[in-house]
């Protein structure tokens, strides 16, 4: 395959340059080791759109943030995923530390994030009532939000593959050489430019080219999930003001209505430790009751964990670090809020440097996938006698239609696993985790996909659910 | 679509039908079941072992075999019933919302309402067990309908969480499906299971029980590859040193059932923190007049046959509300609880409105040997009940008799006895 831009890594930064790239007439491709896009870090973050007052000024990270969150909301329009501006409170817990809260504020003013402000107890528990009374005073950021990270990487995957960005799943990226006008990766993609955006792994592929060399870390951040339930817990995202012990973990709204609770930090030893650990676990209840005393430990209806890609030169390496080799390395968090600026940007460089014209045919929305929560009995009426799938309920806890289902198999980014499913509509993330809708699930999959249940995985191919029919190989050996 | 009945019942598993009989019978003609999946009987259909209607039909059926037996009556009675429709909410004057493929969304108004939706399985996300979430964790009633009604099998070499009774049996059917259970571990000092099961399903196979001993890590990113197994104290954590891993591609989890109540919850019906049920009185009628709740969905069983007997009295209950027969309640007394008694259903008593005889279900919170319940009537012993074993496995129950109380009667008080 022969194509202009080869983009290594499906995350929302991959995605994200895809998505701005797909605007020009390149032909591009995107190559990813997993099943799907958006399994990685991208996959098991806070969905936080950082209002951008955390980074130090004149970083990369501070200037793609502050840009990225700006970005975001326009784009959820655009492309149909779910974000909501909630607001955060840095919530300051100590007399003592009120001068940190002042500092955070003035880095906010100097990064250029708007109408910060800071606020007092009374207003804290008038805004939060659940909120510790032992809070002092807090940073109020009103143009934080909170983002669904799958959606958004999968609506600018998708947006992309709609204007003929090509995916290629499940195929690592092992060799790449330089040749004469370009690249060659695992022997048979060629591409003028290549994008490094390997999340974890891409110091590995930076330090093939690039001088100066990069090492990423992973960090373990893991996470308890409550159910919509006790959704109402708080509306703001509420983070704890570091302290001498270390940065505190946070309470969030998810845009789905749960409560999202943590992460921790702790240096792992593999880029594939995503385990959750008793210690941990056990660290973000405590750290959590800071800031809300009496939380329903009896609603988490899932645990995870994500890897930070923690570079060692502390800020995002993102540019042309060798010749037509682009990185977008090191990116931890804000990376997603920052991934459409990163994007933009790296579309830009890249456009510029092969000379790109528009595309013509370039397709600028997206449709979402429609959750019949959201419409009014006629609407769903109309649906059903189209498509008499949307009338039937497959996920009970979500509330989520065969008509769903059929629906993320077969875009121009289908769903390929059952977590593919999941990411894209929700099936089996409610209070049941898939109990009930798991064999249904793997019905529609069979269906649609035409292939046998034996088939059918959670994630990627080595994540079979099914290993035999009854009754299969009990006589082996007796013929 | 929307129009009037006299009474709805919410869910088409034996609760259901047995409370639909029990309101035909006591003269209720318009009534409509409605049910989310393909076909009635609920859980029972993927129930393939034997053990279901000894108390009813004194005789050892199979599941679908009991379900079939109430199917049967409802058709013979013309009962209406509609599939896979899923009920989505009530409302404050009992209108029901649902939806199915062929009708869409539509509104039924309901004089009285039946809940009887069930329960589901306590999912490994809630257990905040640490390790990796690979393939190959299932709950034992999600293998069972794969193995029993789809015919695939998730994995041949099988560890299993919990002994509640649905781990139990797939214990004995994954063995007999040719696959390897290396052990059961439960978190308790006890099995929540009842004892039949232990013996018929794991001694007869040579499965160990291993209680008091929970999985503290799983390993493996794509596919289950084994769990760590360890013993824990009395205040439930891991003892060092204890841990023993076992290799497995699969694990399954019965760690307890959870009433399907976010019906009833976002219709304002009070609920249990004990029972995760409605709190309901001797008519099992819940704080909302006119919506009863019967089977699972109040508390759960662990036979079917006293699902049947408690949903045909709400059936017969909501016909009798529905005729007007149901006479003002009187006083309700709350039947207190102490001792190991975790509750009871129902939880209260108006003795002008009981039966002659009132069936009291209760469950233990620990094992009671050779220990007594109790009931006091205004402090007056009437029942001193000596039992060889009790277990929070196993449902109890006393029947109180309407003779023992009055009008004047000021509380009734259950407790256990410590022999
Ligand atoms: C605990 C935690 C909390 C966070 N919270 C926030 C937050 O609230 N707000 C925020 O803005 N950011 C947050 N972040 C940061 C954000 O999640 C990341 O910056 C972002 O997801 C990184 O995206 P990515 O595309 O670079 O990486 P990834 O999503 O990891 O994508 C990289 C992809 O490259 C693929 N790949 C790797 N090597 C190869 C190869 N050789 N060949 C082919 N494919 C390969 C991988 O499979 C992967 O899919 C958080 C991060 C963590 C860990
Ligand atoms: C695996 C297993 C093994 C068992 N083994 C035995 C045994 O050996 N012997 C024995 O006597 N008993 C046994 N039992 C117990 C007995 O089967 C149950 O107690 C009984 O099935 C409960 O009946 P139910 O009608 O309350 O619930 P269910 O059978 O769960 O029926 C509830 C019905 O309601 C429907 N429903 C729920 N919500 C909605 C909604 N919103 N809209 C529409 N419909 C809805 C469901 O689809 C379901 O069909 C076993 C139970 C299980 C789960």
């Amino acid at each position: 395959m022969d194509v202009d831009v080869l983009i290594i890594g499906a995350g929302v930064v991959g995605s994200a340059i895809a998505y701005y790239l797909a605007k020009t007439d390149l032909k591009v491709a995107v190559i990813e080791k997993e099943e799907d896009v958006c399994t990685g870090t991208s996959k098991a973050n806070s969905g936080i759109v950082h209002a951008g007052f955390d980074a130090i000024p004149n970083t990369l990270k501070a200037k793609f943030n502050v840009e990225g969150a700006n970005l975001i909301p326009k784009l959820a329009k655009l492309l149909n995923f779910e974000y909501k501006q909630n607001g955060a409170l840095v919530l300051c817990f100590d007399e003592k530390l009120r001068d940190h809260v002042e500092d955070l504020y003035q880095r906010g003013i100097a990064n250029g994030v708007k109408d910060l402000k800071i606020i007092e107890k009374d207003e804290i528990l008038k805004r939060e009532p659940n909120v510790s009374e032992d809070v002092v005073c807090a940073l109020y950021a009103p143009t934080s939000g909170i983002v669904c990270p799958f959606g958004m990487t999968i609506a600018l995957a998708e947006n992309a593959a709609d204007n003929g960005v090509q995916f290629i799943f499940n195929e690592a990226v092992e060799t790449i050489q330089r040749v004469q006008d370009g690249w060659k990766v695992n022997d048979r993609y060629h591409a003028k430019v290549l994008v490094n955006a390997a999340g974890l792994y891409a110091d590995e592929i930076h330090n093939q080219f690039v001088d100066q060399k990069m090492n990423i870390t992973p960090r373990r951040g893991e996470y308890l999930l409550f159910d919509r339930s006790v959704g109402n817990l708080c509306s703001h995202t509420l983070f704890q003001l570091p302290t001498e012990k270390g940065k505190g973990v946070l309470i969030t709204p998810t845009v789905h209505g749960n409560i999202l609770v943590g992460p921790n930090a702790q240096a792992v030893e593999t880029k594939e430790n995503v385990n959750t650990t008793a210690l941990g676990q056990e660290e973000i209840r405590s750290k959590a009751q800071i800031t809300i005393k009496h939380l329903p430990f009896n609603q988490v209806i899932r645990t995870f964990s994500g890897l930070r890609a923690t570079p060692n030169g502390f800020d995002f390496v993102v540019g042309q670090t060798a010749d037509h080799f682009y990185d977008a390395a090191g990116i931890e968090s804000p990376g997603l809020s920052s991934a459409p600026a990163i994007g933009k940007w790296i579309a830009q460089q890249i456009s510029e440097q092969l000379d790109a014209k528009d595309n013509p045919h370039y397709i600028a929305t997206r449709k979402g996938f429609i959750d019949v929560k959201q419409l009014s009995d006629e609407e769903w009426n109309d649906l059903i006698q189209q498509d008499p799938a949307y009338g039937i309920i497959v996920c009970r806890c979500e509330t989520i239609t065969a008509g769903s289902i059929q629906d993320a198999l077969t875009r121009s980014l289908p769903a390929r696993s059952l977590d593919g499913i999941k990411r894209r509509v929700r099936a089996g993330m409610g209070r049941c985790q898939a109990g009930f809708c798991l064999p249904r699930s793997m019905e529609i999959m069979q269906e649609q996909l035409g292939i046998s249940l034996e088939d059918i995985q959670l994630t990627n191919s080595h994540s079979k659910l099914i290993t035999s029919k009854v009754k299969e190989g009990i006589h082996d050996g007796k013929q | 679509m929307e129009n009037n009945k006299q009474l709805v019942i919410i869910g088409g598993g034996p609760a259901g039908l047995a409370a639909a009989i029990g309101a035909k019978q006591a003269g209720i003609d318009d009534l409509l079941i409605l049910e989310r999946d393909h076909c009635l009987g609920g859980i029972l259909n993927q129930c393939i072992h034997n053990g279901f209607g000894l108390h009813t039909f004194g005789e050892e059926l199979t599941g679908p075999e009991y379900a079939w037996r109430y199917i049967q009556q409802v058709k013979d009675l013309e009962i209406p019933y509609q599939l896979d429709s899923m009920v989505l909410d009530i409302s404050e004057d009992k209108t029901i919302r649902y939806v199915n493929a062929t009708q869409g969304v539509c509104q039924v108004h309901a004089q009285a309402i039946i809940l009887a939706m069930g329960c589901r399985e306590r999912p490994f996300g809630s257990l905040s067990i640490p390790g990796y979430r690979p393939a190959g964790i299932y709950s034992a009633g999600t293998a069972q309908k794969l193995v029993n009604i789809d015919g695939y099998m998730p994995g041949k070499e099988v560890v299993i969480l919990g002994s509640g009774d649905i781990g139990l049996i797939m214990a004995r059917r994954m063995t007999f499906e040719g696959a390897h259970v290396h052990t059961v571990a439960e978190r308790l000092p006890y099995s929540g299971g009842l004892k039949r099961n232990i013996v018929q399903c794991l001694d007869d196979f040579n499965i160990p029980l291993q209680l008091s001993h929970t999985v503290v890590d799983v390993h493996g990113k794509d596919r289950i590859e084994s769990v760590t197994i360890a013993q824990v104290n009395a205040n439930n954590l891991p003892i060092a040193g204890t841990e023993q891993e076992y290799p497995c591609d699969t694990l399954l989890l019965s760690c307890g059932l959870i009433p399907e109540n976010e019906l009833s919850a976002k219709a304002g019906i009070q609920l249990s923190k004990i029972t995760n049920g409605p709190i309901v009185n001797e008519l099992l009628e819940t704080n909302k007049e006119g919506v009863f709740a019967c089977g699972n969905v109040l508390h759960v069983h662990d036979l079917v046959d006293f699902v049947s007997q408690e949903a045909t009295k709400a059936g017969q209950n909501a016909a009798q509300y529905i005729l007007n027969h149901l006479p003002e309640t009187q006083h309700e007394i709350p039947i207190e609880t102490s001792g190991l008694i975790r509750y009871t259903v129902p939880f209260s008593i108006d003795p002008s409105r009981m039966d002659d005889k009132q069936v009291i279900r209760f469950r233990l919170g620990n094992v009671l040997k050779n220990g007594y319940v109790n009931v006091y009537i205004d402090d007056k012993r009437i029942i001193h009940q000596k039992k060889m074993i009790r277990t929070p496995g196993e449902m109890e129950s006393i029947v109180l008799k309407r003779e023992w109380l009055s009008d004047a009667t000021q509380s009734i008080r259950i407790e256990t006895e410590v022999a």
